[in-house]
């Protein structure tokens, strides 16, 4: 999910901000706005911007509709919902990362989670007593 | 002598079988090692390294005795006539040695392959993490990420390793309980821990009937994480930092509130025992480190579970 290629990103960004399904040549006009061309010095191609799309629906991001002409392409997601997938993923709680990084606190079991509040509670009012 | 040789192999089974079971049960349920986890991860590394040489050195001293008298022999008969004909060896000897090699590599190959698999994981997170995240000022390879949950964690890399924290960690602890996670976290990336994590991750994996590979790696797993705690213990006082474990332990996982006993506990599922209770004993009840001669005779236990498989097969 984070590993989006810059093409891809942008038509992401144009997908999520139109709201809506659009035709690839339609999308390639709108990404010939500023910003786009920023990027990429050349025109797009139709062509490119239908292989960055088939790209974009095998990876789960993009849905075509195949019974219109031209094909329809939709986001999956909200913009919102794929940052918060994002951030799920980078606060290292998704379980195939529990590998690649060490986190100061693991998973926590609720019997634990709890013992620990009323450590924490008896701890806080000794403080206040003692003081 | 054929009946002294045999005697090798029987041996080394029996260490094989010492090591898969009662040895890795006594040592999961042993006291000293909150005392000094440092050697009991060295033990705990040559458990495993012993197991697996003398696993492969049974079959290996059983499946050489079909080519010589013993198996020095036996390399030097195997090496010196590759036609095989010239060697009748039973079937049950070539099929030990065929099992001997099999299991070293299947062994070595998934060892690679959990790094391998680590290291491609890793890239992606460092990917996400300089996406979603800024650095914290005054603070090099510290980055926070604009989250609510209190999350500590370091990601380590060849190159560059970076300690990522929430921002709802920096509200939720103070400024001496943020230096002890700080240091804890650079203690897991300058000691490495993570290499030793990943070779019993790859152990646990490539023997996934053992029951023992899971125990130990759930010990190791414990003892790195004391081993961080002791150099947080360097630049604060025991209290501070059991404080900042309590506090970061009891908040709600990064999940949300809704889900999070099954989203949290779910990675864990057999976990046979709580992680953190031990971790906030040993700050809070006195624990002195082993005695310099009970330290040394730990080392010499490790030294000799290494030294063993070979000297039995040789020997």
């Amino acid at each position: 999910m984070g590993n989006l290629g810059v093409l891809e990103r942008l038509l992401m960004d144009v997908l999520w901000e139109s709201g809506q399904s659009l035709p690839a040549n339609e999308l390639r006009d709108r990404l010939l706005s500023p910003a786009a061309a920023a990027a990429s010095s050349k025109p797009l191609a139709t062509t490119t911007v239908l292989t960055v799309l088939s790209r974009l629906e095998k990876k789960g991001f993009v849905t075509r509709d195949r019974d219109s002409r031209p094909h329809l392409y939709r986001a999956v997601t909200t913009r919102a919902e794929h940052t918060a997938e994002l951030m799920h993923e980078a606060l290292g709680s998704a379980p195939d990362r529990q590998a690649a990084l060490a986190r100061f606190i693991g998973n926590v079991s609720p019997q634990e989670a709890d013992s620990l509040r009323r450590l924490l509670s008896v701890s806080t009012t000794g403080d206040r007593s003692g003081s | 002598m054929p009946g002294a040789v045999p005697a090798a192999a029987l041996a080394l089974s029996a260490l094989a079988v010492a090591l898969a079971w009662p040895l890795p049960i006594l040592l999961s349920r042993a006291r000293w090692p909150a005392r000094s986890p440092a050697l009991a991860l060295v033990l705990w590394q040559s458990i495993a390294l012993a197991g697996g040489l003398s696993m492969i050195g049974a079959l290996l001293g059983f499946g050489l005795l079909g080519f010589g008298a013993n198996p020095l022999d036996g390399i030097r008969s195997l090496t010196g006539n590759l036609d095989a004909a010239a060697v009748p060896a039973p079937f049950v000897h070539v099929f030990a040695l065929a099992a001997a090699l099999l299991l070293a590599g299947h062994l070595l190959l998934n060892l690679a392959a959990t790094f391998l698999r680590a290291e491609v994981q890793r890239r992606r997170h460092h990917h996400l993490v300089a996406l979603l995240s800024e650095p914290l000022a005054d603070r090099p390879g510290t980055r926070v990420i604009d989250s609510a949950a209190p999350v500590a964690y370091c990601l380590p890399g060849a190159l560059t390793s970076a300690t990522v924290l929430s921002r709802g960690l920096l509200t939720l602890l103070d400024a001496d309980q943020l230096r002890a996670v700080v240091a804890h976290e650079r203690a897991h990336l300058l000691q490495r821990h993570h290499l030793v994590l990943l070779a019993f991750k790859s152990w646990r994996s490539a023997l996934p009937w053992f029951p023992i590979a899971t125990r130990a790696e759930t010990a190791v797993g414990l003892l790195v994480e004391m081993l961080a705690d002791d150099q947080a213990r360097r630049q604060v006082d025991d209290r501070t930092l059991a404080m900042a474990i309590a506090l970061v332990g009891s908040a709600p996982g990064p999940t949300g509130s809704d889900d999070a006993p099954d989203a949290t506990s779910f990675a864990w599922p057999d976990h046979p025992f709580d992680l953190l209770t031990p971790r906030l004993r040993r700050l809070v009840v006195a624990t002195p480190r082993l005695a310099a001669h009970q330290s040394l005779g730990v080392l010499a236990a490790a030294a000799g579970l290494l030294a063993l498989p070979t000297l039995l097969l040789l020997g």
